[in-house]
């Protein structure tokens, strides 16, 4: 017994020897907790719908990203009864597979906008944007209208998806090369998308701002919005059924 | 920790005169350490901790292993949980939806203790589904009627809000939607821009915003032709058309020259969601009781003489809110 109390002495006086523990000590944390979340199965469930986004929900995200809409508004629905009645079915690990980074947030300032998609109207959010107090008096949103003015550029859409491809997220070829064409076909409702559609399924293609005549922030950021929480049908009997059947979680 | 309190003061350790308490040992320039003991509320705690952890562990899901995480010995899952949760809420509220569901909306203000729980359940799915149009107080904003007063679009008594609630208003896709397409006479060019302020100045008039004039006077004999059909020879609206009462002083948008004459101009269609695709009928109906209950819900009685006689339906019946 007393050798215990005099051998961490050593520890204490080496102070490599000290690192060398402590790192063990903190590791074996992060093996259990951390590591096994990369091979267990139950992770993110296997779902059917979820497809990548757009270029054109791609480039509203990264608008959602700049404007630091994740500071107020989480996307992570929490399976709680109070939650799901508010804001829909809970959120499911899949349904952010595709995002890099995640915008779960941690702070609920604003609603969750987990399942925000068509449950209002283009105009709603056009509106909202341009003035929140509009349509919510009681709103501390700031007013988001220069989107409305400002021309969507994104210098290179391809190379954006491709960065995705790159951490995992299964754009086609086709895709990467279409990506042009199918950020502008999105919101054009004149443009032939039946191919955008095709490869996007559950693709919204319409003019999302209001002003057919260009493409703004506006568009990209709502159809963003109008995509989020739609492509997995969480209430299908099939769905129900699975998860029911879920354990360990 | 705990094996050094037990310990007898051994070799190189001495009492501390001016604390009474053991050192521990070992000493840096002249520096020594106490060792004074953890209190034993603290660490029964520590022990208790460790114990319950164990017990947890073995209880509930915890460790990831090579397939899956541990299940544990109860059973218990997060989603689990939550559909228990509502299969309780659902128990407990299964009698009064299901008095809900077989009582017509006809026959809702014959119940009370009904009706206060149809108001109550309206109110929470209102929070819910509707306060981001018309308001958290239900009072609407520019665009988006108010529900808090007497004047109504289409019809204030509860089945008429109930129609409006299942079909929407313009929804696309909906045979039965309520839909008023006021046509452009501006922008289609059935009036002039001067005809257009003369009949703004009238529609001004009516609601007395604006004092009778030589342009309002030249309005009247263009209203008279052009927008009577709908909104009645005294500009008071027709709910059947849902065609707002242009004569009382609530106004859709703006009851200002500009708001009026943009309406007349180019009018905006507002929309509302099919809500019946989405709900089930008997939140419906419990939404038709809770806005039925804001303060303008009419009687059934006051519905079935519909607007015919323009002067009495200016007093009693409260149409619309207007452009």
């Amino acid at each position: 017994m007393t050798s215990i109390v005099e051998r961490h002495k050593k520890l204490e006086k080496n102070v490599t020897l000290l690192a060398v523990g402590a790192f063990i000590t903190v590791a074996i944390g992060g093996i259990v907790e951390i590591a096994p979340l990369f091979w267990i199965d139950n992770t993110i469930e296997k779902v059917h719908g979820m497809r990548p986004y757009t270029p054109l929900e791609q480039a509203g995200r990264d608008i959602y990203v700049r404007e630091g809409c994740y500071v107020c508004h989480s996307q992570m629905i929490r399976p709680f009864r109070d939650e799901t009645e508010r804001y829909g079915h809970y959120s499911l690990a899949a349904e952010s597979m595709y995002d890099h980074p995640f915008q779960w947030g941690s702070k609920r300032t604003g609603p969750d906008l987990a399942r925000v998609g068509n449950r209002y109207s283009d105009e709603w959010h056009v509106q909202h944007l341009r003035n929140p107090q509009s349509v919510v008096p009681e709103s501390v949103m700031p007013k988001y209208g220069f989107l409305a003015e400002t021309d969507l550029t994104v210098p290179d859409p391809a190379a954006n998806l491709t960065a995705l491809r790159r951490v995992g997220v299964p754009y086609t070829d086709k895709d990467i090369e279409m990506a042009l064409s199918d950020l502008k076909a999105q919101a054009d409702p004149d443009a032939d998308a039946a191919d955008l559609e095709e490869r996007y399924p559950k693709a919204q293609i319409r003019d999302f701002d209001g002003d057919p005549s260009r493409l703004t922030e506006m568009d990209a950021l709502v159809a963003y919005l109008q995509m989020l929480g739609t492509l997995v049908d969480v209430n299908s009997a099939a769905a129900q059924e699975e998860f029911a059947s879920e354990h360990g979680r | 920790m705990a094996n050094a309190d037990n310990k007898p003061a051994g070799a190189g350790r001495r009492i501390d005169e001016a604390t009474n308490t053991e050192t521990v040992g070992h000493e840096w320039d002249g520096i020594e350490e106490l060792n004074t003991p953890l209190p034993r509320w603290w660490l029964w705690s520590f022990y208790a901790c460790i114990v319950f952890a164990i017990g947890y562990c073995i209880a509930y899901p915890a460790w990831p292993m090579v397939h899956s995480a541990t299940e544990g010995m109860l059973g218990w899952t997060s989603r689990g949980q939550l559909e228990k949760d509502l299969e309780a809420q659902q128990q407990e509220r299964a009698k009064i939806v299901a008095d809900l569901a077989i009582t017509p909306i006809e026959k809702l203000p014959g119940k009370p203790a009904l009706m206060r729980a149809a108001v109550a359940g309206g109110a929470a799915a209102f929070k819910v589904n509707c306060v981001q149009c018309h308001g958290a107080g239900a009072a609407g904003s520019s665009g988006y009627p108010n529900l808090n007063d007497d004047d109504w679009l289409w019809g204030g008594d509860l089945a008429t809000i109930e129609q409006t609630l299942i079909h929407g208003i313009r929804q696309p896709g909906d045979a039965d939607t309520r839909v008023s397409l006021m046509p452009a006479f501006g922008k289609d060019g059935l009036l002039t821009p001067a005809q257009i302020q003369d009949v703004t100045s009238y529609v001004l008039s009516l609601s007395g915003k604006e004092k009778a004039s030589p342009a309002s006077q030249r309005g009247a004999a263009i209203f008279e032709a052009n927008c009577a059909v709908c909104h009645g020879a005294q500009g008071t609206g027709d709910r059947q058309f849902g065609a707002p009462n242009l004569a009382d002083a609530i106004w859709l948008y703006a009851g200002n020259r500009e708001a009026v004459s943009q309406q007349i101009g180019n009018p905006r269609h507002g929309v509302m969601p099919a809500w019946g695709e989405r709900l089930d009928p008997v939140t419906i109906k419990m939404l038709a009781a809770y806005v039925h209950s804001l303060g303008g819900g009419e009687d059934f009685a006051t519905v079935a003489t519909p607007a015919q006689s323009e002067d009495q339906s200016e007093a009693a019946a409260t149409e619309t809110a207007a452009e």
